[in-house]
């Protein structure tokens, strides 16, 4: 069993995460194969990957921003709304003030940071319950979008289509597949290979033990493979189609977040405030401005997402981003997030919204009406959050976490209670 | 006395929690109609007793036996025991803000009529209870909306709605200014001429020396005595001896203080509670801090002495008013924890649960977290640099943890404290403020925690120690100051510092420095 456990132990990441994030991509891929026995094939042909990519880089651009407010221990409904009314304001500055697309996008950036302040003043500064306020924001802006569109849809011009529905370019020598397809995959396999190395460093400048050099290569070699078969998926579409633009916007944004989550004070300290905003306080970090950052960068991801969907629709209308904001939450939630804050990680939220957006996808390709796909979406949300709760008394797990604890019987369980528990009550008591 | 009834009588009470003996064989005596208080220090087990009494630790988790009214009593919950008339007022009360004052005194109690609630005769039958404790006010009036003076009188009043016949108060005048604690102290010689019996838990010695006619005293969970106010000729110096009449044992490691110049100096420091503005909470104090010094700060609790510390260390606590705090011979001006940071100061909290630690965290991230910018090079965290940083303090305080990868929700109280320890050390602080260091810490673990403060006053550092435990004070400082309502009242060199004189001035207004 050791090597069994090792590889639990090691197979994704380098921190105490390490089983939760393993069984949050087993859950994943798990999903992947069932539906593509069931789907006989179509789930991973490449135009249905394609289309999943499309159909839900803008999701999952919310639940990155989605992820660092619910760490900070708050939530924001108000995105599909905000991703709306930016996407109707960006719309009208190309048709009717001849904005050029590039200049439009930045314009839409702006407006999620202008109505990001407005929503972060309240939350950070006054103090609004941040639930309240997206709320107001979610009929505010939705009413806005109406109000500016007269609850009409308005195209979109050729150039600014492409972020939401335009593909890597054709170049080079005819190999049969998109070489800037191939291109990409080739660097990330580079990348990860180059993580590990570093993580291996790491490790050792830590004087603990890297992992066994087997699993490092066992690691790597699926990682490779994984990124090999996707490349080789995307770029074997359709002539002319390939890895979606609005799939290398989210790729950016995934890796920028992840390391500015990880790997900077700012970030740290959203997860000071969402684990004990006191303490936090206490120690320096200033609350309100970190509070006020994560509504605001919510916001202009939402203005983001929303002229994601537009230029993939090709028109800004009434009723675009409708219940965004649930499905950005339940991919946060799916992917581990705890519900009081404090944890949670960017690619967990990714998975997250990938087991969602598979489970739809597979769902609707093996015929189900949406009526049942949103009672099958809603009761594993049910689940999710049903089971974090739960367990937060037991260590915080995520869902995904806790359907792999069979598989880990013989990993040293967490302590039920910690040691200083059973202490507790005679602090208080005595405290006379 | 002795022909009087007795009311209740607790006999050889004993209640254990895991590892700690909080009360060993305690006994009671309370007899009808008397004022009965109950004195010790804090942690001497008052409170564990009063709820063995009142049912929060029900019967069967406890040993000995409950007289009460002539029998023995059995309470299951609070519910049974008010149900007998045993009504107790904590120090924290428990009343709904956003609620009047008729639905607080019948909040669980309501007077109904066939179902609903009878508002007509629940007002009628507020007005009746708050005349009998001198309260008015409009029984609509919202509990928000009235001083904590007059909500400690609702609270008695929705004891009377229970038909008590033995009110027990936590510290009531704790939270209450002087005309306050004064009507609350008439009240109750009312209620003893009207043959109602008290039982008073106060650390205020001159109220109980003019108002209670017995007095139990309890230390380390044990019965020391019970005076008799009137016959035994008790005053303040007497229940002080018994209150600290103990030997201080050799708790502490040897240290030589090497003592230099005044660099820390706080003037003339005012605060005003940051929701009732009417109450001061630092009242015009002011102190000095030596480098290489060990300073106490002695006081009962709600003395003002966090909020003191928090209040200084950038504003965290309380409404700033005025007061200056000079530094290596500057004046500073602290608007900000993370001003307070950025000058050398560090704040150890005495909840380390509550506002000290985030318990998600794991020890290494823990330690760094006060100053992530020195593990920062352009904007990005070196991973190496926390591990290295966390792990030599890991070694140096000999926290006990297999990694500095385990979540400190894991580890025992004084290895927490040791990880909150390395994360102020961590920001290389010139004064440390160390509020409550060792609550809820074994003995050996507080041994090592007294090394490492004095490892730090002798690196040239000032140490400032809150600290409840007076021998705690005494064993570890070189100066003490002592605190009393919001102010200093005296300061004491460690040469002279008893428990009984500390005692003394942590109970009195008047000033009396005996340097």
């Amino acid at each position: 069993m050791s090597r069994l456990k090792d590889l639990q132990k090691n197979l994704f990441g380098g921190t105490t995460s390490n089983a939760r994030q393993f069984g949050m991509i087993f859950t994943l891929v798990a999903i992947v194969v069932l539906f593509q026995i069931l789907t006989d094939g179509l789930t991973l042909r490449s135009d249905n990957l394609i289309a999943l990519f499309q159909q839900n880089s803008y999701i999952l651009i919310l639940a990155i921003g989605m992820l660092m407010v619910i760490v900070a221990g708050h939530i924001d409904l108000s995105v599909g709304s905000v991703a709306a009314f930016a996407g109707i304001l960006v719309a009208k500055s190309m048709t009717e003030w001849d904005l050029p697309w590039p200049a439009a996008i930045l314009f839409g950036l702006a407006i999620g940071a202008v109505i990001g302040a407005w929503q972060g003043f309240w939350v950070a500064y006054i103090g609004v319950p941040a639930f309240i306020v997206t709320l107001a924001g979610m009929l505010l802006f939705r009413g806005g979008n109406q109000f500016i569109g007269n609850a009409s849809t308005v195209p979109v011009p050729e150039g600014f289509r492409e972020i939401g529905s335009g593909f890597l370019p054709e170049f080079g020598p005819n190999t049969g597949y998109n070489n800037a397809t191939l291109l990409l995959g080739l660097i990330a396999a580079v990348a990860v290979v180059w993580r590990e190395i570093q993580a291996r460093k790491t490790r050792r400048a830590m004087d603990a033990d890297p992992a066994p050099m087997w699993i490092s290569i066992l690691r790597m070699a699926i990682m490779v493979g994984v990124i090999a078969f996707a490349a080789l998926r995307f770029a074997s579409g359709r002539v002319g189609t390939s890895f979606p633009i609005s799939g290398i916007i989210l790729l950016v944004l995934v890796i920028a977040y992840s390391f500015y989550t990880r790997n900077t004070a700012g970030g740290r300290h959203i997860y000071a405030v969402g684990g004990n905003s006191r303490a936090a306080e206490l120690s320096g970090v200033k609350l309100k401005r970190v509070n006020f950052f994560v509504m605001m960068n919510m916001s202009i991801l939402a203005a983001l997402a929303g002229m994601i969907f537009v230029a993939r629709s090709a028109a800004s209308g009434p009723q675009d981003g409708n219940g965004w904001e649930l499905d950005a939450i339940a991919a946060v939630f799916i992917g581990g997030a705890a519900v009081a804050g404090g944890i949670g990680t960017i690619s967990g939220s990714i998975v997250g919204g990938l087991v969602m957006a598979v489970l739809n996808n597979g769902l609707q390709l093996m015929g189900v009406g949406t009526d049942r796909v949103q009672i099958i979406k809603g009761l594993v949300l049910l689940l999710a959050v049903a089971i974090d709760v739960y367990n937060k008394s037991q260590g915080r797990f995520s869902i995904v976490g806790s359907l792999m604890r069979p598989f880990r019987r013989d990993d040293s369980a967490p302590p039920a209670s910690p040691p200083d528990a059973e202490r507790e009550p005679a602090k208080a008591a005595v405290s006379g | 006395m002795s022909d009087v009834p007795i009311l209740l009588e607790m006999r050889s009470i004993t209640k254990e929690f895991p590892g700690v003996k909080a009360l060993s064989d305690v006994n009671l005596v309370v007899r009808a109609g008397e004022i009965h208080a109950i004195c010790g220090e804090n942690g001497a087990g008052k409170s564990t007793l009063m709820k063995v009494l009142s049912g929060v630790y029900p019967h069967g988790t406890y040993d000995g036996q409950i007289i009460y009214q002539g029998s023995e009593s059995k309470f299951s919950d609070i519910r049974a025991s008010e149900n007998a008339g045993i009504v107790i007022i904590h120090q924290e009360l428990a009343l709904i803000p956003g609620m009047s004052i008729a639905e607080n005194i019948f909040l669980g109690n309501e007077p109904r009529k066939r179902g609903a609630i009878d508002w007509k005769a629940a007002n009628r039958m507020a007005l009746d209870l708050m005349a009998r404790v001198g309260l008015q006010e409009d029984p609509d009036t919202l509990i928000k909306d009235i001083g904590v003076g007059k909500q400690q009188l609702v609270e008695i009043a929705k004891a009377f709605a229970k038909d008590v016949k033995l009110l027990i108060l936590d510290e009531p005048t704790a939270a209450l200014n002087e005309a306050d604690s004064k009507h609350l102290l008439d009240l109750l010689r009312g209620f003893r001429s009207r043959g109602i019996t008290s039982i008073m838990i106060s650390h205020k010695l001159n109220e109980i020396e003019a108002i209670a006619d017995q007095i139990t005293i309890l230390r380390d969970g044990r019965t020391v005595e019970t005076l008799d106010v009137k016959a035994d000729g008790v005053d303040e110096d007497r229940i002080v001896r018994g209150m600290v009449g103990r030997e201080l044992s050799s708790r502490f490691p040897d240290h030589t203080p090497k003592i230099g110049e005044v660099f820390f100096e706080v003037r003339n420091w005012n605060v005003r509670h940051p929701i009732s503005a009417d109450r001061q909470v630092c009242k015009n104090e002011s102190f000095v801090v030596r480098r290489g010094e060990i300073v106490g700060f002695a006081g009962l609790m709600g003395a003002g002495r966090t909020e003191l510390a928090m209040s200084i260390f950038g504003r965290s606590y309380g409404v700033f008013e005025s007061g200056t705090i000079i530094k290596d011979g500057k004046e500073i001006v602290l608007k900000s924890v993370a001003d307070a940071i950025d000058n050398g100061l560090a704040y150890v909290s005495e909840d380390r649960k509550a506002i000290g630690l985030n318990l998600l965290d794991d020890i290494k991230s823990s330690t760094v977290a006060a100053k992530l910018s020195k593990i920062s090079h352009h904007g990005v965290l070196s991973e190496v640099e926390e591990y290295q940083a966390a792990e030599s303090y890991r070694k140096e305080l000999r926290t006990k943890a297999p990694t500095v990868d385990e979540s400190v929700s894991k580890l025992s109280g004084g290895n927490q404290q040791k990880v909150v320890l390395a994360k102020w050390m961590f920001t290389d602080p010139d004064l440390l403020i160390l509020d409550e260091p060792t609550r809820g810490i074994d003995v050996g673990a507080k041994y090592e925690i007294y090394g490492i403060i004095q490892r730090l006053a002798d690196q040239g550092k000032g140490v400032i120690v809150i600290s409840s435990e007076l021998p705690e004070l005494i064993g570890l400082c070189d100066r003490i100051y002592t605190v009393f309502e919001g102010a200093i009242t005296g300061e004491i060199a460690r040469a002279d510092a008893t428990p009984e004189n500390l005692m003394k001035q942590m109970t009195s207004t008047k000033k009396m420095a005996t340097r």
